[in-house]
């Protein structure tokens, strides 16, 4: 399991669209992924659990993946909120 | 977890301030209530300061028995920096000393019309449910034949499917996809929505639903004790599921343990209809019907029976 704290880079913050394309970026991996915000936790694969955190630009999160392919997955995810 | 500060309680309990405005934003750290009826006597040795003090009308009676400086030192005493408030019960006339020390100090002095016993219980009950552990879980919570049961799996495995299903059988959606949960009490889990997703199901294909305008506010409730869970999972060949239930499994959640059934979900299998007859025979089990058990018992006396002919 490895995790990453990261600042959302991205304009708009996760609305819904982002936040759409998020959630479809993440579901390409085999690995369970999380995402972390002021200690709440919601599976990063499930769109109404991302949405309700209302993460919005500038705003600190915690990435947090485990499975065989937890490094591309952060790597990926990390770039996408950060672009 | 949300801040508690004194002003949520005048707001909350329509107390009257009466003094210390100045510190109606002081923070409460705990949700345990002093009584400082010792503390009165001039003993501060372990006051505990920082938590909320309520005076009834025994502190009260015995304060006013005090002579003029002893109240002044008392009260001044009381009345520390990081006091988050003082509540007075059953509009009692308020002591200029306490006024003043707590005007001072800032230490809000708030005025409840109540007996004392109806506010203690009252205030601690407000404060446990603010302090209380909290966690989210990924999930949905949908509340079956009065039932709080929580329906768990992997991303994709058809868990908002079969809310959609549950909820179109005339059962309530409570969450869907990320449950709030908080622990009340050393053994009940109050699970609720995140309030921005609040009566929302997503459904692959459809997208976002609003559940309570599609069916009617019977369709959702806001909160619901969480009794079971049920996890599904892929179908896998190799593994051995529950073939009898005699056995539960359970789940912890904090320091609760929830009794958890795991269903495999195959194509041709009503997930809904199987999970609503899981919470009625959960029902059945807690009234004193175990099917399971009962034919158990049965089968037993038989094969004893025949052991004993032969």
């Amino acid at each position: 399991m490895i995790e990453r704290s990261i600042t959302v880079e991205l304009e708009t913050g996760l609305q819904a669209r982002p936040a759409a394309q998020f959630v479809q970026q993440a579901n390409r991996f085999t690995s369970d992924i999380f995402i972390e915000k002021d200690e709440k936790r919601v599976n990063a694969k499930s769109i109404m659990g991302l949405m309700s955190l209302a993460i919005g630009t500038g705003e600190d999160i915690k990435l947090i993946a485990d499975g065989t392919d937890e490094e591309e997955a952060l790597k990926e995810l990390t770039d996408y909120v950060q672009e | 977890m949300s801040k508690v500060r004194t002003e949520d309680l005048l707001e909350q309990f329509q107390l009257e301030l009466v003094a210390g405005e100045g510190g109606v934003h002081r923070e409460i750290h705990t949700s345990d209530i002093s009584r400082p009826g010792v503390e009165m006597t001039g003993y501060f040795k372990f006051y505990p300061k920082e938590r909320l003090q309520l005076l009834g009308k025994t502190e009260m009676s015995y304060f006013n028995e005090l002579t003029k400086e002893q109240r002044q030192e008392r009260a001044q005493r009381l009345c520390t920096d990081v006091t988050p408030g003082i509540v007075i019960t059953r509009g009692m006339d308020i002591p200029e000393e306490l006024r003043d020390a707590a005007q001072e100090a800032g230490v809000p002095l708030m005025l409840s019309p109540f007996k004392t016993t109806r506010v203690i219980s009252r205030l601690t009950n407000f404060l446990e449910t603010k302090f209380a552990p909290f966690t989210a879980i990924h999930g949905v919570l949908v509340d079956i034949y009065g039932i709080g049961v929580l329906i768990t799996g992997q991303s994709g495995v058809g868990k908002s499917e079969t809310a959609l299903e549950l909820v179109k059988r005339g059962h309530r959606l409570v969450a869907d996809d990320s449950v709030e949960i908080r622990q009340e009490d050393y053994d009940t889990l109050i699970g609720n929505s995140p309030p921005l997703i609040e009566h929302l199901l997503e459904i692959r294909g459809l997208g976002i639903i609003n559940v309570m305008t599609l069916f009617g506010a019977g369709a959702v409730r806001s909160y619901k004790r969480i009794t079971l869970v049920i996890n599904l999972e892929l179908w896998e060949k190799n593994k051995q599921y529950d073939r009898l239930g005699l056995e539960e499994e359970t789940m912890k959640i904090m320091d609760v343990e929830v009794p958890q059934a795991t269903i495999p979900v195959r194509p041709g299998r009503n997930l809904a209809v199987i999970i609503e007859v899981a919470a009625m025979n959960f029902r059945l089990k807690r009234m004193g019907v175990n099917a399971a058990e009962e034919f158990s018992e049965r089968l037993t006396k038989v094969i004893d029976q025949d052991q004993q002919n032969s």
